[in-house]
């Protein structure tokens, strides 16, 4: 007892919990003494205050135009007047003119737009400065109500759950072929995988490069991977140490490979729920037979990835029952019905970022833990068949991708 | 989808758009918003500045409304030789005036105001500016007329005496006759030319025929444009600098009264400018070299440093709308009512009344 009591105890005699405070409390008097004092020794900023906004989100209803603007900049910005297509117009703020660093304001636009058409807006700012927003295309933003998201859901329905159920019944088919092409079957699923996150990442830092610096921006994609992945991993962990202390096996089952596959792709499917979600709200995405066919027949193919894992051989218990399909084909595809709620009705270019982040850290980890299986008996990963395998995943991803590029 | 068909048709707040203001306080009691069953177009009835903020005239020093009928005619006294001598005091100097509601800008001005003073004189008159520059930049007042190369206000034209660029806190004497009658402009030479006519230099300059011009209700447009976030365009039209000025005040006229605009195009970065008036037509007097008008019409188009004189009288009361016939512009601000009334206005009297302030009376 007191042998532990002297081990908590610094040399000085202090505890260590108070050793650790000093820093922090250092830290604070020296922050609060600096701005007391002003700053001293900086002086005034040199050159005019700096603007920076973002325009988040651009909303169309009959006569108006609302944008919602965001201060990305370290100065308060007043945004004193707004042109649409060179024309002043008269608008009111939600939340004021003056926004402060990280604040937003909507501006709604009186303005008699014509669906079809492309306007290009300037707000301009106490200083003189220019806020720039454009529409390339106009039409009228769906109003969120109920239908609105019954329409939505349908479309993630669609798009994600319905692709993604087709594709688990070639499972029969997975189980009856030859033991030798487990692995490259697996292979297959990582090419895959490998592909769709590549896709993901692209696709989060493009709309990282339209949302506020301040946030984050690219930086919001890496940091929702790196959360994503050690989380997975983490629960991974516990996962292993679980079975182990039931007595069971370490080894990853085929049907949990097809549950990590499953999360995976509904991580990347929320995301993708979102950019379909967001592009059919601002009208740049027309829901045709077409893209709706494209989208299953691609989705398809993420089926065929969760179903892999269950060929006999890939691990232990691998049978799964029809129940375990329900469930896997829900939790890959329903987050686009998810995702494209929240695209829909409150895109945010920040937590669209963070959501395609958490979709490549999520893949990223499914693939890692899935790799093993590709070995063959000489305990190779890359081998001819997996090799051959890894290709056809990227090339079918690829090719089905030609038919959905939103 | 829905779009097109209820944007066209549904019921929407009438807003403040380029009405002119009714009578009432300098921000007026207009309609701001309600909820009348007008369709989409009605509503947006023009383009016009967002609603509840108005530019600080007091803060800026001066009012497009005054500056309109504002002439200075400087100081003037006799010379030995009979010939009337007429001296103005120009002082350069930076100031941050707001060009639209809200919108500060750094101007670059002469005596203060955005445009310079109207500074105008008689045909044969000697004329003197006492010129200073206060700003933090080197200017110079370079005026359209006639007169010698050291009085041209050009850098790099006598340097070495005194002339050309005049530095920050230097002084300089522009001394020269007043000719040819017209309607003419000052304004800085200094390089980057663009950029030292576009911050405010300049002015219009009247040189009145000998004989004068028949009394009238005279006022001074100078058309001018705010590139206000420095992209080589500019952000706010104008007549007399702040955007949508004389919708939110009508230009008061009377009815059946001659009325004289003298007109002058500053802009830069457009190639064009040009000014039309609703539901009448004007006598043009290009450069107003000539006492006989050229043309009876009701738009002209005038390139930059052109400048004409507009004469025309209306005759049914109501508010008359003028603007550039160049559409961009007009809605982005340079746009104005004439508020056409009782015929009992007598300001051609009073603005030839003020030759009457010299010592030995009406020249």
């Amino acid at each position: 007892m007191e042998a532990a009591a002297r081990a908590e105890r610094a040399p000085g005699g202090l505890p260590a919990w108070l050793l650790g405070l000093i820093p922090l409390a250092l830290i604070g008097a020296a922050i609060g003494a600096f701005a007391l004092l002003g700053g001293p020794g900086l002086g005034e900023r040199t050159g005019p205050p700096v603007e920076e906004v973002v325009v988040e989100r651009t909303t169309l209803r009959p006569g108006e135009i609302e944008l919602t603007l965001r201060n990305d900049g370290p100065d308060p910005v007043d945004l004193a007047q707004v042109a649409v297509n060179d024309a002043y117009a008269p608008f009111t703020a939600s939340d004021g003119t003056e926004i402060g660093r990280l604040g937003s304001t909507t501006l709604t636009i009186s303005y008699p737009w014509i669906e079809g058409e492309a306007y290009e807006i300037f707000v301009l700012t106490a200083s003189g400065g220019t806020v720039d927003a454009s529409i390339p295309v106009a039409t009228e933003t769906p109003e969120a109500d109920l239908s609105f998201y019954g329409l939505m859901a349908l479309l993630g329905i669609y798009v994600g759950v319905i692709p993604i159920a087709l594709g688990l019944l070639w499972l029969p088919f997975v189980r009856r072929i030859d033991a030798r092409w487990v692995g490259a079957l697996i292979a297959f699923t990582v090419g895959l995988l490998a592909l769709l996150g590549i896709d993901a990442a692209l696709e989060g830092l493009d709309i990282a490069a339209t949302a506020p610096g301040a946030f984050g921006g690219a930086a919001l994609v890496f940091a929702g991977a790196l959360v994503a992945y050690l989380l997975l991993a983490g629960v991974d962990a516990y996962l292993a140490r679980r079975r182990a202390d039931a007595g069971g096996t370490a080894a990853q089952s085929g049907l949990y490979m097809a549950l990590l596959v499953s999360i995976g792709i509904g991580l990347h499917n929320l995301g993708e729920g979102l950019a379909i979600g967001s592009a059919y709200a601002t009208g740049a995405l027309a829901l045709g037979a077409f893209l709706v066919v494209g989208f299953a027949i691609h989705n398809t193919t993420e089926g065929l990835a969760i179903v892999a894992p269950l060929r006999e051989g890939a691990g232990p218990n691998a049978r799964a029952r029809f129940g375990h399909l329900v469930a896997l084909g829900l939790i890959a595809g329903a987050p686009a019905i998810l995702g494209a709620w929240i695209g829909a009705a409150a895109f945010n270019p920040s937590l669209a970022a963070l959501l395609f982040g958490i979709g490549v850290g999520a893949i990223a980890r499914v693939i890692v833990q899935i790799s093993p299986a590709m070995r063959n008996e000489e305990g190779r990963i890359l081998h001819p068949l997996s090799v051959a395998g890894l290709l056809a995943g990227i090339a079918l991803l690829y090719l089905t991708g030609l038919l959905v590029s939103v | 989808m829905l779009g097109g068909a209820l944007a066209a048709g549904a019921s929407l707040p009438i807003v403040q758009g380029l009405l002119p203001r009714e009578s009432g306080g300098p921000t007026g009691a207009s309609a701001m918003s309600g909820h009348g069953s007008h369709a989409g177009h009605e509503a947006f009835a023009h383009a016009g500045f967002a609603p509840g903020r108005s530019v600080n005239h007091r803060a800026n020093g001066f009012n497009p409304t005054e500056l309109l009928r504002d002439f200075d005619y400087g100081k003037t006294r006799r010379l030995a030789s009979g010939r009337v001598l007429r001296e103005w005091e120009i002082v350069a100097q930076d100031k941050e005036i707001e060009v639209a509601p809200g919108v500060k800008y750094e101007a670059w001005t002469y005596n203060g105001r955005v445009p310079g003073p109207t500074l105008r004189a008689r045909e044969g008159e000697k004329l003197r500016l006492n010129f200073l520059n206060a700003s933090e930049h080197p200017h110079t007042m370079h005026f359209h007329g006639i007169h010698p190369a050291l009085m041209d206000g050009m850098p790099g034209i006598g340097e070495n005496r005194g002339a050309g660029q005049i530095g920050p806190g230097e002084e300089f004497t522009y001394e020269f006759d007043a000719e040819p009658f017209g309607l003419h402009l000052y304004h800085c030479h200094v390089s980057p030319l663009a950029s030292h006519i576009s911050r405010g230099l300049y002015g219009a300059f009247i040189i009145d025929p000998k004989k004068g011009r028949p009394d009238a209700d005279e006022m001074v447009m100078v058309m001018n444009g705010f590139d206000t976030n420095f992209d080589l365009g500019n952000e706010i039209y104008a007549v007399n600098t702040v955007g949508f000025h004389y919708v939110n005040e009508p230009i008061q006229v009377s009815r059946d009264e001659l009325l004289r605009v003298y007109l002058v195009n500053v802009l830069e970065y457009d190639p064009l400018n040009s000014f039309h008036v609703h539901a009448n037509f004007f006598q043009y007097y290009p450069t107003g070299t000539s006492l006989d008008p050229s043309e009876y019409t009701d738009t002209v188009i005038q390139g930059q440093g052109q400048r004409g004189i507009l004469e025309m009288k209306f005759p049914f009361d109501g508010d008359y709308m003028f603007h550039a016939h160049v559409s961009e512009f007009a809605e982005l601000g340079w746009s104005g009512f004439f508020r056409v009334g009782n015929p009992s206005r007598l300001t051609a009297a009073a603005a030839s009344a003020a030759y009457c302030d010299l010592p030995w009376g009406k020249t």
